[in-house]
């Protein structure tokens, strides 16, 4: 209060033209741009130990990074595990989401799955067995494998991708579905293409293909 | 500290069987640990430290810890014991910050731990190097909510750059190596061992080898040439160049190629908060700090520069202001160690991911002329006396904090280390201190934690050099959180001097409610505060008092030239505020020089 300092008010200081948008991206104040978020997939090779799955999951919470799916499963090397991470955020938050899970020590490398590359999901699914062969032929429809019978109830599990078991589930959804359990994608890169590169090569890989759209494709 | 009363060390009280500390030092009593083989896993722990160079600790003793602690009474290693844990972490944070090596801090399990997680807290937000060790229950009690159990690795893991459960004798002391080696390599932060009982009680011979980081822990130490050139060119053609110095700088041992790059370049420096230092604030090119409470030259060179280089700054929210008012105009040149800073707050043209000496060096080589800036350096100094920060100090009012903190600068070297807890007279000290060298900065930036200031004097004095001065500028609120470590500092007999700026208010929150809450002074105002000068006699340490302008230098003198902590009590201005100010979320060329223009 006391003491005030002097110099020109803030009305009377001249102010620069430009702007940035909440991504810290310099805009064109007159076409402001946000980059709408898209979904993505992120393949992490981690030390197979204790801890790493709340490591990861840690990070998504405390910087509300938004994940859709996340598993987790070993690897050719015992020492070693693999996650694959569904994510859906703009693609500033991608990177950053590549950044900070690259960060993490027991984190070995990081990549941004190309739209091409394989994802399968499973689920299990148990409907109501009043009609035990038209479950039957759902289930051939889609590939489905029956995996428990009882007298009430049919358990079959599917694999596949994202619209393929949407898309079952709609269509069992006709017998009375009782429960559904399902993993989430799991991935791998096409042909000799590595699915955890390094981290310099994923750092290139991102910097060269970061507006790129990636599309579900289902590989069936 | 002085010579006749260093502190003393575990293996020299025990050789007279005593626990008593003031025990005459004897320097027979030195044990050669380095033949002997490690037995157990709390010995592999100490040996551990001891190989990293470790030569303090800092820490609480309790159950879960003992073993450790029964090792380190024999070791070379100067045991700190201090009043509450969060002063031994915020001890050992400002030793990190001031030595540029990991300081380490001990503590029990369960509370222990967490009275941790502040000062772990705060050297995981501005980066520096840490190590914390704790106890935890045995293995086997793990998860059965034991006496003084926490899981202590979840509740850190958000707060460390790394953290570990120990469950191996065998493997203790490489965990600790590595948490050492990885606290201070890269993007410095605090690393966690958690060592149940059972494991450093356990048997092992296993040596501990060299401190290391993991083989698939990888750190880029230069940015990618092709961007080093383009940001050249950019620099070159630039026609309003600003270098925004971060605390990276000073972690990164980079102040002297910054200075170089600075001055040959004639281009203009803005420092973050934890910058200060990094260039000199006494040179011309120097336009001091920016941000929320920075100077309002810096401001204003920041929001119109053209071309903003970036070096080991994150671009927090405090300096930035309104991200879409921050350094509209500038493309971005951002040299930073940690790739997930480029681009986290604000977009850069030019990603320079590396280390910031090599990196800052890269550039030097690549840009072969000078930007022509000579009419933007003009407006930059036009803009340097526009807003200047004098201030007014009429004789028969109450003491300007602005006056006792530049009295204080003067009557010091150069090479003072100063240290703040957290409010009003923290901007004080940013604004009024003239920085000039790195590592004399030791405040708490990003987590903003009072109470800091008097634990990281403690800290810092130890990681100082005899002819520093250790000078800690504390509020009345952030001085009574903490203001038991002053216990440690009379035993240890540290020469610090505690300049508490009292206005017996939370100053900052009083002036933040005079600004934005109508002048409702909810539970920011004291209205009585113990005496500091008594309390510090109390503490068997020299009390001073302040009331009035006559009293400034020779009270100053008196403090500084006692040997050994003393506290002097400046009753401040309690109206004074801090400004000029960026309001949160504001824009920082707004900049409001008193409350009327918020």
């Amino acid at each position: 209060m006391t003491g005030e300092l002097e110099g020109p008010a803030p009305e009377e200081r001249p102010t620069p033209e430009g702007k940035r948008n909440s991504q810290g991206i310099r805009v064109d104040p007159e076409v402001e741009a946000e980059r709408e978020p898209r979904r993505t997939v992120i393949s992490a090779l981690v030390e197979h130990e204790p801890g790493v799955l709340s490591d990861v999951s840690g990070l998504f919470s405390r910087r509300q990074f938004n994940i859709e799916s996340l598993t987790v499963g070993p690897t050719e090397d015992e020492e070693r595990a693999r996650m694959t991470i569904v994510v859906e955020e703009p693609d500033p938050g991608i990177e950053q989401v590549e950044k900070q899970l690259r960060k993490l020590v027991p984190v070995i490398s990081v990549r941004e799955l190309p739209s091409d590359a394989m994802r399968r999901e499973l689920a299990l699914i148990k409907v109501n067995a009043t009609r035990p062969d038209q479950v039957a032929a759902v289930a051939d429809m889609y590939d489905a494998k029956s995996v428990d019978a009882s007298p009430e109830t049919a358990t079959v599990e599917i694999t596949g991708s994202r619209q393929k078991i949407d898309a079952a589930i709609e269509s069992f959804g006709q017998f009375g579905i009782r429960e559904i359990s399902r993993t989430g994608p799991t991935a791998l890169a096409r042909g000799t293409e590595d699915t955890a590169a390094s981290a310099q090569t994923a750092e290139q890989t991102s910097r060269h293909q970061p507006t790129q759209t990636q599309t579900t494709s289902d590989d069936d | 500290m002085s010579e006749r009363a260093a502190p003393v060390t575990h293996h020299e009280a025990q050789d007279s069987e005593s626990t008593d500390v003031d025990a005459d030092s004897s320097p027979d009593a030195e044990l050669e640990t380095d033949a002997t083989p490690v037995t157990t896993g709390a010995e592999s722990v100490v040996r551990a430290l001891e190989n990293a160079g470790v030569e303090y600790a800092f820490g609480v003793q309790g159950g879960a810890i003992m073993p450790v602690y029964d090792v380190l009474y024999g070791s070379e290693i100067t045991h700190v014991t201090m009043a509450h844990e969060q002063g031994a972490a915020h001890a050992a944070d400002a030793y990190g910050v001031v030595a540029g090596e990991p300081g380490v801090c001990l503590a029990t399990s369960g509370p222990g731990a967490t009275n941790l997680v502040t000062g772990i807290a705060d050297a995981d937000m501005d980066s520096d190097p840490m190590l914390a060790l704790t106890g935890q229950v045995p293995t086997e009690f793990v998860g059965n909510d034991a006496f003084q159990e926490t899981d202590t690795t979840g509740v850190t893991k958000p707060v460390t750059k790394d953290n570990t459960f120990s469950t191996d004798a065998d493997a203790v002391g490489d965990d600790v190596g590595e948490a050492f080696a990885l606290a201070s390599t890269g993007r410095p932060g605090p690393t966690l061992v958690d060592l149940p009982k059972d494991v450093t009680n356990g048997e092992t011979d296993r040596e501990p080898g060299e401190p290391r980081t993991p083989d698939t822990y990888e750190v880029q130490e230069a940015a990618d040439p092709e961007i080093v050139r383009a940001a050249a060119r950019r620099i070159e053609e630039a026609k309003k160049p600003v270098m925004l110095v971060g605390g990276g700088v000073i972690k990164g041992d980079a102040t002297e190629e910054v200075r170089e790059f600075a001055i040959e370049h004639e281009i203009p420096v803005v420092t973050t908060m934890p910058g200060l230092g990094a260039f000199p604030e006494d040179h011309e090119l120097s336009m001091e700090m920016a941000g929320m409470h920075g100077t309002g030259y810096a401001n204003m060179a920041i929001t119109h520069c053209d071309t903003l280089i970036g070096v080991g700054t994150r671009f927090d929210d405090r300096l930035t202001g309104g991200i879409e008012t921050f350094a509209p105009e500038a493309e971005v040149i951002h040299v930073d160690i940690d790739p997930a800073e480029i681009s986290k707050n604000i977009h850069a043209e030019y990603p320079l991911v590396g280390d910031a000496a090599t990196v800052v060096s890269q550039l030097a080589e690549e840009v072969d002329s000078s930007p022509q800036a000579t009419k933007w350096r003009a407006q930059c100094q036009q803009w340097k006396s526009d807003y200047s920060m004098a201030y007014e100090a009429p004789e028969d009012e109450p003491v300007k904090p602005q006056f006792v903190v530049e009295a204080i600068d003067e009557a010091t070297s150069d090479r003072a280390i100063v240290t703040t807890g957290v409010g009003q007279h923290q901007m004080w000290a940013c604004q009024y201190w003239t920085f000039t060298e790195p590592r004399t900065w030791v405040s708490s930036h990003g987590l903003g934690a009072m109470g800091y200031g008097l634990p990281a004097a403690i800290g810092a004095r130890l990681a100082a050099d005899d002819d520093q001065e250790v000078i800690c500028f504390d509020g009345d609120g952030s001085f009574l959180m903490t203001i038991q470590e002053l216990a440690v500092a009379v035993r240890e007999n540290m020469d610090i001097t505690v300049a508490v700026l009292n206005n017996e208010y939370i100053g900052m929150v009083r002036q933040w409610q005079d600004a934005f809450f109508e002048g409702r002074h909810a539970a920011s105002e004291y209205g009585w505060c113990p005496e500091f000068d008594k309390l510090a006699e109390a503490f068997g340490a020299r009390g001073f008092r302040i009331d009035d302008y006559d009293d400034v230098a020779e009270t100053i003198e008196a403090a500084l030239a006692y040997d050994g902590p003393s506290v002097i009590d400046v009753h401040i201005d309690p109206r004074e505020d801090v400004y000029p100010m960026v309001p949160s979320g504001g824009d920082n060329g707004q900049f409001a020089l008193t409350e009327d223009q918020l």
